[in-house]
């Protein structure tokens, strides 16, 4: 107990630099993965191509190698971030592969239809994203993206090996300095479970909103997961 | 653009005319330029620093580097498997004692489940590494390394199963009952076998999670790959080039495996759908 007691300003700071990194970093990958998801279903070709080769690389790199090149490897060749950034940037780039991903599948469940008449009325490509395809594909996207904001939350984790202050890189710090190490760990633990439970609560409130009819219906069926991020 | 099967990322725009074509061509050929102008600055900025030199790049083709990292890759490989062949039983084990009729061996599954999903693996992986020693509780590296992707691993497989066996129909239950079998018998000798064919392209995808997930042999200094890439940069200095090629690897077997999971997918859907 003692050492909570003397060290929880530096406790509540990791845990500031945590929610900080994973807020920053989801919000930045919310607005790059649109522009992903985008390119990805436009007609033009190299945008096209360009939207899958980025979510191939992103998706597909551990972040860890991403965060320690971004820290370590980069400022070799003259780009110098601060850590922090470093690791707001890794979780951006990282997040923002399976938020496109979920975006445009979210797409694809629109069915064909909708689609067809919308163009039928005469809207162009945006207008038909815009005002027919997207408002309904949020719907089945909140789950996945609630689930890209927990793998955002516990990949922020992974910037204690780039020395970023959040709650992981306190915890080892402070474990270091004492015997109560259990302690430190379980409190660590249930920071993140909170949050990330706190974070699926909100998800869960928000699809029950945008529910039509507000029904939850159960599909038991089993679709290919994406791999977790982290 | 080939002609592919109607899905809505098609159906978003008019097949174009010839005004329409000749805007696309235009837009095409405008962001061909940006991205090689974006591939261009980064290159340019490369080159600057001295970081394309030949001499920082080509030692990657000499085997003795190759010799290192493909010895990274070797760990890399082991954690992931004996990871795996631990990690996907125990996760079975928990999926079903989550489903069990037990209150409390469900509930205490349910908790293990929620626990591991929910916290981050670098965590386990420094309770294994500093808290555990305090207490006299030591392993070797490779297990302080390959424990905590097991545990993470076997929460998170536990959902698949669950899913997997959530999904096999119910007739399948009331047609073992109808033939005479207990609950657990149905469940082992009809149930189980369909599951986890269903799931299988999911535990190839949980592959490339273990796989990440094997990085963090970087923390615990066991001989994987990102590891070995950090011992190399301590050696030759080359931290970009190493760094970059380290994650190439990953990037390009991660491709591989989730390739092979959506195979596998597509094979066992076209199965499904011819009966």
């Amino acid at each position: 107990m003692q050492i909570l007691v003397e060290n929880w300003p530096l406790l509540l700071q990791g845990i500031g630099t945590t929610i900080a990194l994973t807020l920053l970093g989801y919000a930045f990958a919310l607005v790059l993965g649109t522009v992903v998801a985008v390119c990805r279903v436009s007609p033009i070709p190299p945008l096209r191509w360009a939207g899958t080769v980025y979510v191939e690389i992103f998706r597909n790199i551990p972040l860890l190698s991403l965060l320690i090149l971004l820290a370590f490897g980069l400022p070799d060749a003259g780009l110098v971030l601060p850590y922090f950034w470093c690791g707001v940037l890794g979780l951006t780039l990282s997040s923002a592969a399976f938020v496109g991903e979920n975006i445009r599948s979210g797409i694809n469940t629109v069915p064909v239809g909708h689609a067809e008449a919308a163009r039928s009325i005469g809207l162009g490509f945006f207008g038909v994203l815009r005002f027919v395809v997207l408002p309904q594909a949020f719907r089945t996207m909140v789950q996945p993206l609630v689930n890209v904001f927990i793998g955002t939350l516990i990949g922020s984790s992974l910037c204690a090996a780039i020395s970023v202050g959040e709650t992981t890189y306190v915890t080892q710090q402070l474990n270091i300095r004492s015997a109560e190490a259990v302690l430190l760990f379980l409190v660590a633990g249930v920071v993140y479970l909170a949050l990330s439970l706190l974070a699926a609560y909100g998800g869960r409130r928000l699809e029950a909103r945008l529910a039509p009819g507000g029904s939850g219906r159960l599909r038991p069926s089993v679709r290919l997961q994406g791999a977790a991020q982290a | 653009m080939s002609t592919r099967s109607a899905s809505a990322t098609q159906v978003l725009f008019d097949a174009p005319g010839p005004r329409g074509r000749a805007r696309i061509r235009l837009l095409s050929v405008l962001s061909v330029l940006a991205i090689a102008a974006v591939l261009g600055l980064g290159l340019w900025q490369f080159g600057r620093n001295g970081q394309l030199a030949a001499d920082k790049w080509l030692p990657y083709l000499r085997r003795d580097y190759l010799a290192f990292l493909g010895e990274g890759l070797l760990g890399t490989l082991r954690a992931t498997a004996v990871a795996a062949v631990v990690a996907f039983p125990f996760g079975l084990l928990l999926a079903l004692g989550r489903l069990s009729r037990l209150r409390v061996l469900s509930a205490v599954a349910a908790a293990w489940i929620e626990f591991f999903r929910g916290i981050p693996m670098l965590l386990v992986v420094y309770a294994f590494l500093l808290a555990l020693p305090a207490y006299g509780v030591t392993f070797p590296r490779f297990w302080m390394l390959v424990i905590p992707m097991i545990l993470v691993s076997s929460a998170t497989t536990a959902e698949v199963f669950r899913a997997g066996i959530r999904a096999v129909d119910r007739g399948q239950h009331e047609a073992g009952a109808a033939i005479g079998l207990t609950s657990g018998q149905t469940m082992s000798a009809v149930i189980l076998p369909q599951a986890v064919r269903l799931v299988l392209p999911s535990l190839v995808l949980a592959l490339v999670s273990l796989l990440k997930d094997s990085t963090l042999g970087y923390v615990v200094s066991v001989n994987e790959l990102q590891f070995q890439g950090k011992t190399m940069v301590s050696i030759t200095r080359y931290l970009v080039q190493t760094y970059l090629v380290v994650s190439g690897i990953y990037i390009v077997l991660n491709i591989l495996l989730t390739r092979a999971a959506h195979l596998l997918d597509a094979r066992m859907r076209r199965r499904a759908a011819t009966g």
